[in-house]
């Protein structure tokens, strides 16, 4: 099945009660499955179709807030069009499972992957998970609930594809067996609900006194996922037999002179180009990271201090100094006592293709460079038309 | 001296930070009346999104969101939802927005909640302008009036388009049930809203609220030009039920738009001449409604 279809199941085995979704390329099969679902009643959930992504969004923070178990799916600028709500989503610890097929944000327009979408809601307290291939993006959605729902985080949760390497590329998927999901992922009992038999007053203001306190459980929540999404994955291999790792996934590691840093389908790509390097007798490496939101922080500081490269790919222009995934990764390195050098490279934007070769030649010139630095590593000479 | 009729019950409770004389107040504590207690509310950035308390305090006896200024439609269909499939009955689920939160920013989720059916009351208090950030106009501010943003001096003489129609807008969605409804008329309000929460589908009350540091009168006058506002033709009690329109209050004795105007410094500008152009649209506004009466009386529209 293709990743779109993948997303579909999960949430159709997730058993999520209120859908809300606004159609956008490359999403759009996400929900139109959904639908099917729905249609021959394989799913028992209402599915509201909205007049935009923002009412989207809203429908499912107001039906989670109900007691609902909710999801949505979108990509692009769809995305940003929820952009405000999606604060809304997390301060109000509704958490709202949402899909996102990663696609280059206009103008101009373009479909194809691209992470700026994603990576511009980094700051929206929203967990978000990075997935490589089909298997990975349905078992996700699964997680995301049990992850999101968790009393102790109560959280938003994005798991996210690359355009069209996943959403639309079929590969062999298992489909776990219902039984076992519904044992695995108890239905949703949040603390707090509107009822009338109980009124509460949700989101009333809150001064200066108390604002930061909330602000304050908020990144405490956050907090607390980091060991909570390692828990869930093992709990997710006994029930299931597979196995995801946790925030950030290490391969071939050990002893390496240089580590790629990545996220998406380019970390397939990048297994092959470690394998071809180690065969040639270059120490490389490759950390996936799987989650954005929390970032693996302790990870990478661990990483830091046993290599002295690190190559950073980000499939994303977010107008910082150094791409998104860059600037944290520097961040996290600085605070260990040898920090080793960083290079971070721009690279398949809009959908470009993420060759073996570019890869390569990025990691290759972390080992050469002298310094920590950023590079467009495959944009093409600009001529004025 | 006749005795209203009103339900003795409480749901806006005592203590909230409302401004003296505040037809919005009002509003609520009609609307609840008549809804009663299994009812819940989604209330956009407004006046009432401060007047719910601050925290760890709620002023309202019922369950409430406040929810983000311009998804109102959104989020009542979405409660509705979650509760039709937790299998929760009998609860009224209720959007509760100003003016600039429906005739504005929260036009285009009231819209596709209409046009879905989805069943909710869609509740606009009208107080004719943004009042929570300082009396901006809005889409629903009528021709004339002062605002903040239609000064009054030099160029400016208010705004300069007449009142946006939303029970205009909101019955061509075809709607079950709409109506207009005021603070004057507590009753009628009661009634409104009972018969909008036994209807399933998509239902709308269109309130008028007077504010007192927004349109500049002293607050013991807003039932009163509230009332002026009705006998006036300014503000026209009437519903529609299934595509026929009735007229809920017809003046008797009705009065010319002035002597609703002057008791408000909003209008205090205007010259004769702008208050003829006022009267005409009033006028125009009251023959529409009257030919729609009569049309309807023999066939629906709708329904
Ligand atoms: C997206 C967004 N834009 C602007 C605001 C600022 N804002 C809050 S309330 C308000 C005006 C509300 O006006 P109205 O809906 O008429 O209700 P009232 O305050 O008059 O009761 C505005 C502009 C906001 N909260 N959110
Ligand atoms: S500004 Fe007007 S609408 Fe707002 S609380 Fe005061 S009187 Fe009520």
């Amino acid at each position: 099945m293709t990743g779109n279809v993948a997303q579909a199941w999960g949430a159709k085995l997730a058993r999520a009660q209120v859908i809300a979704a606004y159609p956008i390329t490359p999403q759009t099969t996400i929900v139109e499955r959904l639908s099917d679902f729905i249609a021959k009643g394989e799913l028992q959930a209402k599915y509201l179709t909205v007049e935009s992504e923002h009412s989207a969004m809203q429908a499912c923070i107001s039906a989670s807030l109900a007691g609902a178990r909710t999801y949505t799916a979108t990509s692009s600028q769809g995305l940003l069009l929820m952009h405000e709500l999606l604060h809304w989503a997390s301060g109000q610890r509704t958490p709202v499972v949402m899909g996102v097929v990663n696609r280059a944000v206009g103008p101009p327009w373009n479909i194809w992957v691209d992470h700026t979408d994603t990576m511009a809601q980094r700051d929206t307290n929203w967990i978000q998970a990075y997935c490589e291939n089909n298997q990975e993006v349905l078992d996700m959605v699964i997680q995301a609930y049990k992850i999101g729902e968790d009393a102790e985080i109560s959280l938003p949760v994005m798991i996210m594809e690359d355009a069209f390497y996943l959403s639309h590329t079929a590969e062999p998927v298992e489909i776990p067996h219902p039984t076992l999901v519904d044992a695995f992922l108890p239905t949703f009992h949040p603390r707090h609900v509107l009822d009338v038999d109980e009124p509460l007053g949700f989101n009333v203001l809150a001064g200066p006194d108390l604002y930061e306190e909330f602000r304050f459980q908020l990144a405490h929540a956050m907090e607390a996922t980091a060991t909570r999404i390692p828990e869930v994955d093992e709990e997710f291999e006994r029930s299931f037999g597979r196995s995801w790792g946790g925030l950030m996934e290490r391969y071939r590691c050990e002893d390496a002179d240089v580590v790629l840093i990545a996220v998406g389908t380019a970390t397939s790509t990048a297994r092959v180009v470690v394998d071809g390097l180690r065969d040639s007798g270059v120490k490389a490496g490759l950390a996936k990271l799987r989650f954005f939101r929390p970032f693996p922080r302790e990870d990478i500081k661990h990483l830091a201090g046993e290599v002295d490269s690190i190559t950073v790919l980000d499939r994303s222009y977010t107008g910082t100094y150094g791409g998104a995934i860059y600037t944290e990764v520097v961040a996290s390195v600085k605070e260990i006592p040898h920090s080793p050098k960083v290079r971070g490279f721009y690279a398949g934007l809009g959908g470009r293709d993420l060759s073996p070769e570019v890869i390569k030649d990025c990691m290759m010139e972390t080992l050469k460079a002298e310094e920590s630095g950023v590079v467009w590593a495959d944009v093409r000479e600009f001529q004025e038309v | 001296m006749v005795k209203l009729s009103l339900p003795q019950e409480e749901y806006v409770v005592g203590g909230h930070v409302g401004c003296l004389g505040c037809g919005a107040v009002l509003a609520m504590r009609y609307l609840l009346k008549g809804l009663g207690p299994r009812t819940i509310l989604s209330i956009p950035a407004c006046c009432w999104a401060v007047l719910t308390g601050s925290y760890p305090r709620a002023y309202l006896n019922v369950p409430f969101v406040n929810t983000a200024f311009e998804s109102t439609g959104a989020s009542i269909a979405g409660i509705r939802a979650a509760l039709d499939i937790r299998g929760v009955e009998d609860v009224t689920v209720v959007g509760f927005a100003g003016d600039g939160g429906t005739a504005d920013i929260g036009l285009q989720a009231l819209s596709g909640m209409l046009e879905r059916g989805d069943n909710a009351i869609y509740v606009m208090y009208d107080n004719e302008a943004y009042m929570n950030t300082g009396t901006q106009r809005s889409g629903s501010t009528p021709l004339g009036a002062w605002t903040t943003t239609t000064p009054v001096g030099g160029a400016g003489r208010g705004k300069e388009q007449p009142k946006k129609d939303m029970m205009g807008i909101i019955l061509a969605h075809r709607v079950p049930y709409a109506a207009t409804a005021s603070v004057a008329f507590p009753e009628d309000l009661v009634r409104k809203a009972r018969k909008a929460r036994e209807i399933a589908g998509p239902t709308f009350l269109h309130i008028f609220s007077p504010c007192p540091p927004g349109w500049r009168f002293s607050s013991e006058k807003s039932v009163e030009i509230a009332r002026l506002a009705v006998d006036a033709k300014v503000f026209p009690l009437y519903e529609v039920e299934e595509g026929t329109y009735r007229i809920n209050r017809n003046p008797r004795k009705p009065i010319p738009v002035s002597d609703y105007m002057s008791l408000q410094e909003r209008f205090g500008h205007l010259t004769k001449k702008m208050m003829e152009l006022f009267q005409a649209e009033v006028d125009r506004n009251w023959e529409m409604l009257l030919r729609m009466v009569e049309i309807t009386e023999e066939k629906p529209l709708w329904g």
